[in-house]
């Protein structure tokens, strides 16, 4: 379904982020990256909704070569992207970043469901900004919600667990566990052990190049006492 | 009341309605009233030569509402209007006033509002002002709204003003005098485009006790428009006062943001904040990702900003 063919990326300082990175990911497959920080992780993510444009390599997605389409495009073709940092908007409310998500205006209660299924209860938070009045952990289950109203193909989240508190935790492991039995396609860049068993396959990022990939149990053993950030 | 497509359109977008509202109102149309009425508790008396309206509210009068729009739809009209609001105590009343200037001609249109408020003890007013202009005549839209509010012991005044678009040149100023325990809020949304200015002058002064302001702008510059922003807070008093001023820029567009606080006591607490700059690369970046093109983005952005 998505086929990395060897990615490279070097900052205007020269720096190489990511080097000759190939890949495939299967349709329905839920691959998580990992590894320590600064192996090029978040780079790769953003390299494949299209935030950042490769210094060389093909990204092919159904077939098509997507490497010079914009973000929008991609996002267009159904591939859904869930940032790190939560992105804050003055006067734009959670409701109008759900319906901007899901491509629809939707009645209240559908686009409560989204909330309820990251924990959030939608009497509270539908008709909220999406400012700094809400906490981190709170914009994050909302960044999520959004990914979930996208109805996309492939889903990819950049350390969802990042800034979520222990109970945010347990739900975002079940959203996961359900799009998994749904067959979605899913990448996802985590620390969390708990994410990485859920795997079908794992990869670890190491210096911008892939230092092992297979499946949780092999990779899992493998990892284990390794200097990479696991949780 | 019999009105032209572009007279309907100025009231739609200033007061929501070009049907007789329910409650009090005067239509104001290139110049006359076309439309007046009062109610049991509220008086709506024209001021001699047509030059604005004294309006009465009676004590107690709960949750009524007054409009008072006004439409300009020839080119060359230059009008001044006093609109004196006598509130008594103990009033719950909402005002919708709001201007619009249709202009397809070569001469500029202009109209300087001058509204005071006189809040009785305990009473509790809002008041919606929305600006509009439209027409492709050379003629300018010129609207100049004079705001003046005196607020007695623990009355309330909430005000939204907005200028939607359209509206070529602008100064805006808005003062208050608050006693013991009464309050200002102040809500203003500006929106610039072409060769536009817009000046917003704020002095309020908090003289009673416990006294409050609080005076929250956003606005969005686009083309080559200006904007001003000057609000300056007196505290002469035990008192609270705020100001926020968030405005995006665009294009080569120009904003100016002029805080002034002036604590006369050490109790007054009084607080500034502004912020200007362009729209967050990360929040195009973020409704992209949602499938909008970086223009849609943009718009939705700045409408949300806006609301």
């Amino acid at each position: 379904m998505l086929k990395l063919n060897k990615i490279s990326f070097t900052t205007g300082g020269s720096r190489k982020i990511l080097d000759s990175i190939s890949l495939k990911v299967r349709s329905g497959e839920f691959l998580v990256i990992t590894g320590p920080n600064g192996s090029g992780k978040s780079t790769l993510a953003q390299i494949i909704i299209g935030i950042k444009n490769p210094t060389s390599g093909q990204i092919i997605y159904n077939k098509t070569d997507i490497t010079n389409l914009s973000i929008t495009e991609r996002a267009k073709m159904g591939i859904a992207f869930s940032f790190q940092q939560p992105v804050k908007f003055k006067g734009v409310k959670v409701y109008d970043l759900l319906n901007v998500a899901s491509g629809a205006m939707m009645e209240k209660a559908e686009a409560g469901k989204y909330l309820e299924k990251v924990g959030l209860n939608p009497e509270q938070y539908l008709l909220r900004e999406v400012n700094d009045k809400l906490s981190g952990g709170e914009l994050k289950r909302i960044e999520i919600a959004t990914v979930l109203a996208r109805d996309a193909k492939v889903l990819i989240f950049d350390e969802p667990e990042a800034g979520i508190d222990l109970w945010s935790f347990e739900n975002l492991t079940k959203v996961f566990k359900k799009l998994k039995a749904e067959k979605k396609t899913i990448i996802v860049i985590s620390h969390q052990e708990r994410i990485l068993k859920i795997a079908d396959k794992i990869v670890i990022l190491e210096n911008g190049k892939i230092e092992a990939e297979g499946a949780p149990e092999k990779i899992l053993s493998q990892i284990t006492g390794a200097n990479y950030g696991i949780n | 009341m019999e009105l032209t497509d572009e007279e309907r359109q100025i009231f739609c977008e200033v007061a929501d309605t070009f049907e007789v509202p329910e409650g009090a109102y005067n239509f104001r149309v290139n110049g006359k009233s076309v439309g007046r009425k009062s109610t049991k508790n509220i008086n709506v008396v024209p001021k001699e030569g047509g030059r604005g309206l004294d309006i009465y509210i009676k004590k107690g009068t709960k949750n009524e509402t007054v409009h008072i729009p006004v439409a300009i739809s020839v080119t060359g009209l230059k009008e001044t209007v006093y609109n004196d609001f006598h509130i008594e105590e103990d009033v719950e009343a909402t005002i919708i006033a709001g201007c619009g200037i249709y202009n397809c001609g070569p001469t500029d249109s202009v109209h300087d509002g001058v509204h005071r408020f006189y809040v009785g003890k305990n009473s509790k007013i809002k008041y919606i002002e929305k600006h509009y202009g439209f027409g492709q005549g050379r003629g300018g839209k010129i609207l100049n709204p004079t705001t003046e509010v005196y607020l007695e012991q623990g009355a309330t005044a909430e005000l939204e003003m907005e200028q939607i678009k359209g509206v070529d040149s602008t100064i805006r100023k808005t003062s208050a005098t608050v006693e013991d325990n009464a309050k200002i809020f102040v809500r203003e949304r500006l929106m610039t485009h072409g060769r536009q200015t817009a000046e917003s002058i704020y002095d309020i002064e908090l003289n009673g006790k416990d006294s409050v302001a609080d005076i929250t702008s956003r606005s969005v510059a686009q083309d080559l428009s200006k904007q001003t922003f000057k609000a300056t807070i007196i505290g002469n008093n035990k008192c609270r006062g705020h100001s926020a001023c968030d405005a995006i820029l665009m294009d080569q567009a120009e904003v100016h943001a002029i805080p002034a606080l002036d604590a006369k006591t050490k109790d007054a607490e009084l607080i500034h904040e502004a912020a200007i700059g362009k729209i967050a690369g990360d929040q195009l970046t973020k409704l992209m990702t949602l499938g909008l093109t970086k223009s849609q983005a943009e718009s939705k952005i700045i409408n949300g900003f806006l609301a």
